[in-house]
């Protein structure tokens, strides 16, 4: 019998994309969609997802959680659940339409919610970290039930099928956000799984990925140490963790995080000027369980902005463009210049060399 | 009347080979070859040879070899020919039975049950030749507070820490227990290879304070040698709770090898035997332990590292767990089969267990607890090649110790006799004439080219892994997978059977 998604580890290649408008301006996801859908080779069909930043302005100040759900009994037991820890403002089936080659659709529902204050209060945690276990919770101990997407003023739209049929699916043309990633799946495996599709998200990190990391069991092994649980067994899962853990708990900034999972060489750090050396060396001493080896591109989605890195031997491909306000991320050039044909500037990054786009005027632009 | 036991094994010489030269008479410490000027031939007397290989080694014209003798009593599948000869030995002696080396009885050694991955098609495999492979380890904490100066730049707020070139250090051989040029091609190949050689509890001899940056100095229950400049001298000091192979125990190191410069490393007088005694008699517990601890932090400043070396025993995981939040930077663990200069049989062969099951508890028990990060882990007894090196990274440990494999790099062939003092290697003996055998220009260089051997070893398996830094091994048991293993010791050594997919 085939396992389930989370059962097993189940690698994968891919296709990544992302856009973002520095000036703050929405931008339709059908963007996405066109840029995705370029790159249909780098897909199978197995998976695909979209993230979008902004897209939830009437309900900012909440959580929005997006769930999977087998059947009315695990949404029943889930709902239990969440009432007794939040506050839900809002909540209703998320709105799709029917495309033929997407199938065996799980119920998939969105709630708007704030942490209940005694509740908060009474855990004695901030409120990220409250959500955080609280999401953990759902997905690790009710059957059937799923956050795919838990945070604020965005929100992951994803599906079995290849990504542009999945983003007809969600209707993503009728959202706006200033920011988006999208991701098209190739796994070794079959896993049929909803939930499995990427991005992975946690709060406000969403996370795309293309690659297969060679150290995952030394990453899963060490960031669940701090509360976090793999219940999929993704890559991807755990490149969010590590993000989440060295930004959000650690306070690390994005270019420290990212010398933390993409480290510079020793041989290479030697040679730099003495404060970046000493930085360098430092975080790699404090974190060596979070370097991430073998090959991957990821775009981090977060609050006002993303971050695109390729692994230190740049063993996956990814260019970074920019026209006017607007910057791109992709596997191939060629999801850029379908959506813009005429770039300012493109260019390759180094491995290891992050690319940081935020928006102009701060994240309430 | 002691009973006669005929030699296990028997000196052979090709007759035609041999021209009388007498190297190997000159060369036995233990008097099996003379001279017959009678019938004008090299005889040998088998019941004294140790099989140290010593005279096959040196013998020119290679006319002689060690061979099983074959004598046999009765076949029992019980009582076998060593035990009855065992028996034997202690009727005629009525001693207890010693013994040297580690345990060379007929356990598993879960290494060989162990298979490693390599990439394909998804992952690309790395060349180490192309690119870079980096088996830098810096041993010590690592749980630390990300603190930020008024620029905001990150502050430096780690433990102090040993930085290893390759995951492999020498580990803990008394001056005493081995000689003083060994001790020498240990330090100098340390240093040239960017690791650590450890003193073991034989105190540090003046000579080789040079080589402190990279000495590892041991505090053990007999407390040799410990004084404020020897603790000053190391790059790190261990503890050394428990042996590997005579847990439980203490150590016995006869008179006749504490001569004039022993004596004086050691601080005790010469000639009289040194008794280490079983527990150390200020630590009956562990709160004893964390005071020795930081008494030894409060003797050095805070500036080096703290290791607790520990037998692999049954409840070495909760051992390990309360030492992580004992003070101790580094926990080092010694399996069932590391060596010893002399121990007793009964203990060496039936107290202890696999480094190889003690490693994967001890990692697994810290990680449950969130502690992983409080040590670091360093595991020996015994590692014996580079790919041993790799699986024990991948269950867990962030470097190993060796001290066979260094003995046997340095000319040891495990007679398994360091006990008499008379290693005809001059390794395990304080004779000046067998000493000066070693000759550590030759010695040491001989270690350096062991480890930098196996270093390229374990890039290649690294880069075949798709791994391009040890850091990413570490703890990584996806890459392995087990045959021959039952549930249980899948369960303790946290891989799945070779086919399971990932």
């Amino acid at each position: 019998m085939l396992l389930k998604e989370g059962e097993f580890r189940n690698p994968s290649g891919c296709a990544i994309s992302g856009v973002i408008d520095r000036s703050g301006k929405k931008i339709s996801g059908q963007c996405m969609i066109d840029s995705i859908a370029t790159m249909h080779d780098r897909s199978n069909g197995l998976g695909g997802g979209f993230a979008g930043y902004g897209i939830y302005p009437d309900f900012k100040d909440f959580y929005a959680f997006h769930l999977f759900y087998d059947n009315a009994s695990s949404q029943h037991e889930a709902e239990e659940f969440l009432k007794q820890h939040f506050e839900i403002a809002y909540y209703s089936p998320i709105q799709t339409r029917k495309v033929a080659s997407i199938k065996d659709e799980p119920l998939i529902f969105r709630y708007f919610v704030s942490p209940l204050p005694r509740k908060l209060e009474a855990s004695q945690l901030d409120e990220s970290e409250y959500v955080a276990r609280c999401v953990f919770h759902i997905n690790t101990t009710v059957k059937g039930a799923f956050i795919f997407s838990s945070g604020k003023n965005m929100g992951i739209f994803k599906a079995v099928g290849f990504p542009e049929d999945v983003g007809r699916f969600y209707k993503l043309e009728e959202y706006e956000g200033y920011s988006w990633t999208c991701h098209g799946r190739y796994p070794t495996n079959t896993p049929g799984w909803w939930g499995g599709a990427h991005p992975f998200g946690l709060l406000d990190y969403s996370i795309v990925h293309n690659g297969e990391i060679s150290s995952y069991d030394a990453n899963r092994r060490y960031i669940e140490m701090f509360g976090y649980k793999c219940n999929l067994q993704t890559d991807t899962e755990v490149i969010t963790y590590i993000f989440d853990f060295l930004l959000r708990k650690k306070g690390l900034t994005l270019q420290e995080a990212a010398k933390v999972v993409a480290a510079s060489f020793w041989s290479t750090i030697e040679t730099k000027g003495e404060e970046d050396r000493a930085q360098e060396q430092l975080l790699r001493r404090m974190f060596p369980e979070l370097l991430i080896t073998g090959p991957f591109s990821i775009i981090l989605g977060f609050h006002g902005g993303l971050m695109a890195l390729n692994d230190r031997l740049k063993l996956r491909s990814m260019v970074c463009a920019e026209k006017g306000d607007k910057a791109y991320i992709a596997s191939e050039e060629c999801a850029i210049r379908v959506i813009e044909p005429s770039v300012d500037t493109i260019y390759s990054p180094a491995g290891g060399e992050a690319v940081i786009y935020t928006l102009k005027g701060g994240v309430n632009a | 009347m002691n009973t006669f036991i005929y030699p296990e094994y028997e000196v052979v010489r090709n007759q035609d080979n041999c021209i009388a030269c007498r190297v190997c008479e000159r060369q036995c410490a233990n008097r099996v070859h003379r001279y017959d000027e009678e019938n004008k031939k090299m005889i040998a007397d088998s019941t004294l040879c140790v099989n140290c290989h010593r005279c096959v080694c040196l013998c020119p014209t290679h006319a002689l070899k060690i061979v099983r003798s074959g004598d046999t009593y009765r076949e029992n599948a019980n009582w076998d020919m060593q035990t009855v000869n065992e028996v034997f030995r202690q009727a005629n002696s009525g001693g207890v039975l010693l013994s040297a080396m580690g345990n060379p009885k007929n356990f598993p050694v879960y290494w060989d049950k162990i298979l490693l991955n390599a990439s394909q098609v998804t992952n690309p495999s790395i060349d180490p030749l192309r690119e870079p492979m980096e088996t830098t380890v810096y041993l010590g904490k690592r749980k630390c507070e990300v603190v930020r100066d008024q620029n905001g730049k990150l502050v430096d707020t780690m433990s102090p820490s040993l930085k290893l070139n390759l995951p492999v250090m020498f580990s803990a051989m008394s001056y005493g227990s081995i000689s003083y040029n060994a001790h020498e091609s240990l330090a100098r190949a340390a240093k040239a290879l960017g690791t650590y050689y450890n003193t073991g509890e034989g105190g540090l001899h003046k000579d080789f304070y040079q080589y402190g940056e990279n000495t590892i100095v041991q505090v053990a229950s007999g407390r040799f040698g410990v004084f404020k400049d020897y603790l000053e001298a190391g790059a790190a000091i261990e503890i050394k709770m428990g042996q590997g192979a005579k847990p439980g125990i203490g150590g016995h190191l006869p008179g006749a090898k504490i001569t004039e410069d022993v004596s004086a490393t050691r601080m005790i007088p010469q000639g009289v035997d040194a008794i280490s005694p079983a527990p150390h008699h200020d630590i009956y517990s562990i709160e004893d332990l964390r005071q020795l601890i930081y008494s030894l932090k409060e003797a050095t400043g805070y500036q080096k590292p703290v290791i607790v070396k520990v037998a692999a025993v049954h409840n070495c995981a909760a051992i390990a767990s309360g030492i992580a939040r004992s003070g101790a930077d580094i926990i080092a663990i010694d399996g069932f089969r590391g060596g010893t200069g002399a121990a007793p049989t009964r203990i060496r062969d039936n107290v202890g267990i696999p480094i190889e099951l003690a490693l994967a508890s001890v990692d697994q028990r810290l990680r449950e607890e969130g502690i992983r990060d409080n040590v670091s882990i360093v595991v020996g007894g015994s590692i014996r090649s580079a790919a041993d090196v790799v699986k024990a990274v991948a269950l867990g440990a962030d470097a190993c110790y060796i001290a066979t494999a260094a003995v046997l790099a340095m000319g040891c062939h495990l007679c398994r006799t360091c006990n008499t003092g008379k290693c005809n290697w001059g390794i395990a003996t304080q004779d000046p004439e067998l000493v000066k055998r070693l000759n550590p220009n030759i010695a040491s260089q001989r270690l350096v080219n062991l480890l930098t051997a196996w270093n390229h070893e374990i890039q290649e398996i690294m880069g075949g892994m798709g791994i391009n830094s040890i850091e990413a091994l570490r703890g990584n048991r996806l890459m392995l997978r087990g045959v021959g293993l039952n549930e249980t010791e899948l369960k303790i050594l946290g891989i799945r059977y070779a086919g399971e997919s990932l």
